[in-house]
Order: structure tokens, then C-alpha cells, then sequence
């Protein structure tokens, strides 16, 4: 295992035929990692109508692409999907394979590592490799962050949300192999996609917003809920949330900022009503001005942040709703 | 009959979870004396089975891996109105990662008999991996879908489920057996009433251990599980707080003015 040159794969994740982020952030981080050890980064790209899309793979640090262009790909399927890549894995034995923490890397990525018969490690926040070659597999835990390794089985496999890598610098001279995967792609009929709907998302999104304001379980109930939606229209501030906001019911899971929801990069972050756990404040990167109000000044969110409001947010945000509304009709009238 | 089983697990109390720290010294866990609770998304798990019995003649079988003192949840989930209580435990089992536990919690199933569905949660609270369902599915040889957020069951033994994508959704048909993770947005799960406590008080909780299960000890518990923890570290923090002081008023005029000092406003 020491001189192990197998290569490092991502599984590439498409949307309309269009890569997502994530894709070359695995690309560009793996590229890195195979440098370590001095090995190649394979990428399996299923889809159809994706034939153009490998020149991007190489432009991103990719050498060789599995490409299966195929109606039968066209939608991520379970078992279709499964079966290809555990058939090429078993067949070229990389030693890791990286997915992105989408809709279906969540779901293939514990598929094919059952199937390998693998560890697999969840939303990842950095990826090393170590004195030994192994892979470090770095998650936030218990406010601090853990490190996880998969020391005997092979392949080592992790996901990551998008925007925890940076997108690479592209080098569209480079060029690489393109490996065709040949069909049939069948299925045994167990599962059947009938439709995939694509529904748009409500309010500010929070990938491109320049302010985020989260809110979490201080909000108190969905009253309290609704002064933070209230808040967020003011600032015209993407919304986010923390785990239990989700629980409560008061917010939708896509807007859940952190190791298991969204990573965000905004100018501002405003967090109200939350205790500033790891697993959500990894989600928030390189944020130049964070504030957070809470009302216990021991909260260790304020450890975290530029400036603190201590105060009950279900009182203090009405306030601070009037005064940007004063704030507001001064600017007009002037 | 149909036969369910619902993969429950006992986790600490989420809404205490903070308390569980890195102890900076000694790089152990302090556990802070956190009290167990049923995961939340498992409840959902759990009501979509209760409420596919009220159009169906089922049989609900809870099944938890965890220490004797997850017996609670187990008996929890009778009082809500499952028929059959497991709880699978022994010290050989501690320790699993998500892979060795899919495999107790699939050996468990096996032995408690076909299953026609399988329910969890899409995530547990303290390892919101999300694979334990997929896994177990694959050990079983049955189909999954994960985030399962609609389900019009069939007596033709092929579901019709939506599952929730980061922008939408997928309606896919599965044939049974199969084995559906759920998310909150499924159902609105019931709470605990007095008459479901008192029967669930003549329902016993079948335990099993290693041996019962007749499974090697390689293949569970930390031995079973290809993944390790190495190493935990304490987090620093860069920033230094300016506490915003001043009565109700005063502060928010100030956040209004570094807001605008910073471009929000
Ligand atoms: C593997 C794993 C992954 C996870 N991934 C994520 C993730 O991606 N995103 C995420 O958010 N969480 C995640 N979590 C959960 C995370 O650990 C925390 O439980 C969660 O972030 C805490 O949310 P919170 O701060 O809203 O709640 P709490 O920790 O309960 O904090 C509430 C805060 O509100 C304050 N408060 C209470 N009442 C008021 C009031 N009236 N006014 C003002 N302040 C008030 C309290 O002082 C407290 O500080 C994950 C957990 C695990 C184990
Ligand atoms: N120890 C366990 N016992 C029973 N069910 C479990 C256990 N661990 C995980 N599960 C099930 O798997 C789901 C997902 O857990 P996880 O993969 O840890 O996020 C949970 O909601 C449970 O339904």
C-alpha cells in the first residue's frame, strides 16, 4: 500500500448536462492530493449530452475521463449509476474516490462504498495526505474538528459539500484521456424514475448572497420565526438556519448553513439566536464582517464574531426592524 | 400482512448536544452527562409506518443498536404503537462506523424475519452521516431512496414516493422490499398518549446480542468498521468580540450604523 500509484477519482455531478461546482472543486483539490502521491486523478462523468464536458475535467486538473454518454444516464439512477461505477472501481482500483454532498452523491456514495465494502466518511471540511499515504478525512465534531481515516480497505471514500474547495485555476491547454463506458446500462426495474421536478428556489439565494443572516433555535417558535424571515427581507440578506430551525419546522433543509447543508461565502453574516456549533459556523467562509446577537454573553458564538448584540432576539429584532425602517425613510427624504 | 421495520436510534438530547466537548487536555470526549432521546427524524420514520397501518393490515417491528439504556427509546416507540420491540446490543457492538453498523442493523432485520419496508431516518443528530440506510439496503439487496418526503403506498407492492432533491424533487415507483429514508417534511409525527404507555407496558423488548445475531465479531463494532477516528483536535478562534452596548434602542441604532458601515444598508 505504501508505493500505491492507483489513482485518486472524483465522480462528477451534472445538472442539464452542465457541471456543478462542486465537480471541479474536487477536481482542483484532487489534483493535490494525487501530487502528494504522485498518482493521476481519474474523473467518471455520467450523463447524456455531456460529451463536451471533459475538456473542462482536463482544464481543471483531470489526466483521464470515464465517460458514459448514454439516454439510459441521462438521470441520476440508484442502481444504474451504482453498477457502472462499482464495475470500473473494481476494475481499475482507485485508491480514493470523492464525491460532492449533492442530492446524489448522498445517496450513491454510501451505495458504492457498501458495495466495495469500504469506509466512506460524510461532509468533509479538508482532505490530507499523511506521512503514510493515507487519506485524512477531516470533519467538524464536538466544537472542535476530528480527523477520520480509512486505514486498510481501499477505496478510501469521502464527500464534500459544495464551496469547501476552491474552484481550480483552469488551464484549458491541457488535454487528457477520454475512456468511453460501453452500454447496455440496465436496471433491474426495482426503482423507476417516473419525473424529476425542478422547483425554484423562494427568496435571496444564499450561494451568491452578499449578507447571510442565520438564525437558529433561539428564534423560540415560528413566530419568533417570522420576525427573522421579516429581517432578512429588510437586509435583503440571504436566509439561512441551523440544524434545529430545520427540526422545528420553521425552515426548509436546503437552507441549512454548514457541514451538512450549504457552505456560503458572503461579504456580512449576521447570526441570531445560535450557539455557533462548528458543524454550522464551517459553513460560513472567509466572512469579513460577522455579527451575531444572542442572549447569553457566554454563548460561545460570540468567540466567533466581529461584533455582539447580547440581547432576547425576539424582542431586540423588532426594534432593529424599526430602526432600519427610520433608517430607510431618512435616506428617502433626504 | 405487511411487515415493517423501523430502524430507530438513541441519540443525546440535540438540544443539549453542545454540552459534549473536546476535553483540550486530554483530546477525549466530555459527554457532559447528556440525557438519550430518540432521534427526531426517527419519529418521522416511525409515523409512516403508523400511518400506512391505518389503510393496511402491517406489522411494525422497531429496531435500535445501541447500549441497554436505548432500551428507553425502544419502549417509547411501543408506546407510540409499534408492535415489536429489538434492541441490539453487546459490547462487541460499540464503536461501529456507519458501515458496521448498516451491517448489524441488516442482520438484525434478517433475523427478525422478511421485511416488505424498511424505514429510517435521513440522518441521525449526532452522526448525520446519512448512510446507514443506503448501506443496509445494499447488504439486504434491496433498493433505497433517500429523503423521502411523499409516500402513496400500494397493495400492488410498488410504491409511489417523492424524494426531495436541493431544488426539487423525484417521483420514482419502487418495487417492495425496499427500504426509504424520510425526512420531517413526510409527516407530523404523534405524541406519546396514556393509553400507549399502559399497553406498551405489557410489551416486552426482545434483546439481542452477538451470539443471537450468529455473527462474527470481525465484522461489527469498532473491528467491523473500516473507518477510525485518529485524532480530535479544540477549534481556535481568530476573532476578538466588540461587544454593541447601550439600552434596546441604542443598540439596535448602532448594528443599523455598522450595517451600514459595511454595506448591508
Ligand atoms: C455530524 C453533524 C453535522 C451537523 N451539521 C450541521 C449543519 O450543517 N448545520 C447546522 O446548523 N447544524 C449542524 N449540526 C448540528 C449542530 O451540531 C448544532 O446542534 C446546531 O448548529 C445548533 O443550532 P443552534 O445554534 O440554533 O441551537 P443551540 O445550540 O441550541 O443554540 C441556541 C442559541 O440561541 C440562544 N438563544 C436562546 N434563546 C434566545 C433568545 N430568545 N434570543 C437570543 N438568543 C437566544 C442560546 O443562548 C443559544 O446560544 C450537525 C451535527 C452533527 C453531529
Ligand atoms: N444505532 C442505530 N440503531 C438503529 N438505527 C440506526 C442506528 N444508527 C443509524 N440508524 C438509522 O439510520 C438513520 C441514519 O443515520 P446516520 O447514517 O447515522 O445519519 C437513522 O435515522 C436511523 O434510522
Amino acid at each position: 500500500m505504501k508505493d500505491d500509484k492507483s489513482p485518486v477519482w472524483v465522480i462528477a455531478d451534472q445538472e442539464s448536462c452542465n457541471l456543478l461546482p462542486v465537480t471541479p472543486q474536487l477536481v482542483g483539490k484532487s489534483r493535490k492530493l494525487a501530487d502528494d502521491l504522485g498518482t493521476t486523478v481519474e474523473v467518471v462523468l455520467l450523463g447524456d449530452g455531456v460529451d463536451t464536458q471533459p475538456s473542462n475535467l482536463f482544464a481543471s486538473g483531470a489526466e483521464r475521463v470515464f465517460l458514459g454518454n448514454d439516454p439510459a444516464l441521462a438521470e441520476y439512477h440508484p442502481d444504474v449509476y451504482t453498477d457502472v461505477i462499482v464495475g470500473l472501481a473494481e476494475k481499475h482500483k482507485p485508491q480514493i474516490i470523492l464525491m460532492g454532498s449533492t442530492s446524489m452523491g448522498r445517496e450513491l456514495a454510501p451505495l458504492v462504498a457498501a458495495r466495495l465494502s469500504t469506509g466512506l466518511t460524510a461532509h468533509c471540511i479538508d482532505l490530507n495526505i499523511n506521512a503514510d499515504r493515507v487519506l485524512e478525512q477531516i470533519i467538524p465534531a464536538y466544537g472542535g474538528e476530528i480527523t477520520i481515516v480509512c486505514p486498510e480497505r481501499r477505496p478510501q471514500m469521502a464527500t464534500v459539500a459544495q464551496g469547501v474547495f476552491p474552484l481550480p485555476a483552469l488551464d484549458e491547454g491541457c488535454r487528457g484521456e477520454v475512456v468511453s463506458i460501453d452500454g447496455p446500462f440496465v436496471h433491474t426495474g426495482r426503482v423507476e424514475i417516473l419525473e424529476v421536478v425542478i422547483e425554484a428556489p423562494e427568496g435571496i439565494p444564499l450561494d451568491t448572497a452578499t449578507c447571510v443572516l442565520a438564525a437558529g433555535a433561539g428564534a423560540g417558535d415560528l413566530e419568533g420565526w417570522k420576525l427573522i424571515v421579516e429581517l432578512s427581507k429588510a437586509l435583503s440578506a440571504g436566509l439561512g438556519c441551523t440544524r434545529p430551525a430545520v427540526d422545528e419546522g420553521w425552515a426548509e433543509l436546503e437552507t441549512m448553513i454548514g457541514q451538512s447543508g450549504k457552505m456560503v461565502s458572503p461579504e456580512t453574516y449576521l447570526g441570531i439566536g445560535l450557539s455557533g456549533e462548528q458543524q454550522h459556523m464551517v459553513g460560513i467562509a472567509g466572512a469579513k464582517t460577522m455579527i451575531a446577537v444572542n442572549n447569553d454573553k457566554k454563548s460561545p458564538v460570540f468567540s466567533q464574531v466581529d461584533y455582539g448584540v447580547v440581547d432576547d432576539c425576539r424582542d431586540f429584532v423588532p426594534v432593529l426592524l424599526e430602526k432600519i425602517r427610520q433608517y430607510r425613510e431618512k435616506q428617502v427624504s433626504c | 400482512m405487511l411487515k415493517i421495520v423501523v430502524c430507530v436510534k438513541a441519540v443525546p438530547d440535540p438540544k443539549a448536544a453542545g454540552n459534549i466537548k473536546i476535553d483540550p487536555q486530554t483530546k477525549t470526549l466530555l459527554r457532559g452527562n447528556v440525557p438519550m432521546v430518540l432521534n427526531p427524524l426517527d419519529k418521522n420514520a416511525l409515523e409512516a409506518a403508523l400511518q400506512i397501518k391505518t389503510g393496511m393490515e402491517v406489522h411494525i417491528t422497531v429496531l435500535s443498536m445501541g447500549p441497554p439504556e436505548a432500551a428507553s427509546i425502544v419502549k417509547e416507540c411501543l408506546a407510540l404503537g409499534a408492535d415489536r420491540g429489538i434492541l441490539l446490543s453487546d459490547r462487541g457492538f460499540g464503536g461501529a462506523d456507519a458501515f458496521a453498523t448498516a451491517y448489524t442493523l441488516a442482520m438484525g432485520v434478517q433475523k427478525n424475519g422478511d421485511a416488505d419496508v424498511v424505514f429510517c431516518g435521513m440522518a441521525s443528530s449526532d452522526g448525520a452521516t446519512e448512510w446507514v440506510g443506503p448501506e443496509m439496503a445494499t447488504m439486504l439487496d434491496m433498493p433505497v431512496v433517500t429523503m423521502v418526503r411523499e409516500i402513496i403506498p400500494h397493495a400492488d407492492e410498488a410504491w409511489e414516493v417523492k424524494s426531495a432533491l436541493e431544488n426539487g424533487y423525484r417521483r420514482m415507483r419502487v418495487r417492495l422490499p425496499a427500504v426509504f429514508t424520510v425526512t420531517r417534511d413526510l409527516n407530523s409525527p404523534r405524541t406519546l398518549s396514556f393509553s400507549g404507555i399502559i399497553k406498551a407496558r405489557k410489551k416486552t423488548i426482545t434483546e439481542w446480542g452477538l451470539d443471537d445475531l450468529g455473527v462474527s465479531a470481525e465484522r461489527v463494532g469498532l473491528k467491523g468498521s473500516p473507518t477510525i477516528v485518529t485524532e480530535m483536535r479544540t477549534v481556535e478562534n481568530t476573532r476578538k468580540v466588540e461587544f454593541i452596548e447601550g439600552t434596546r434602542e441604542e443598540k439596535a441604532e448602532q448594528l443599523v450604523q455598522k450595517l451600514v458601515e459595511v454595506g448591508v444598508l
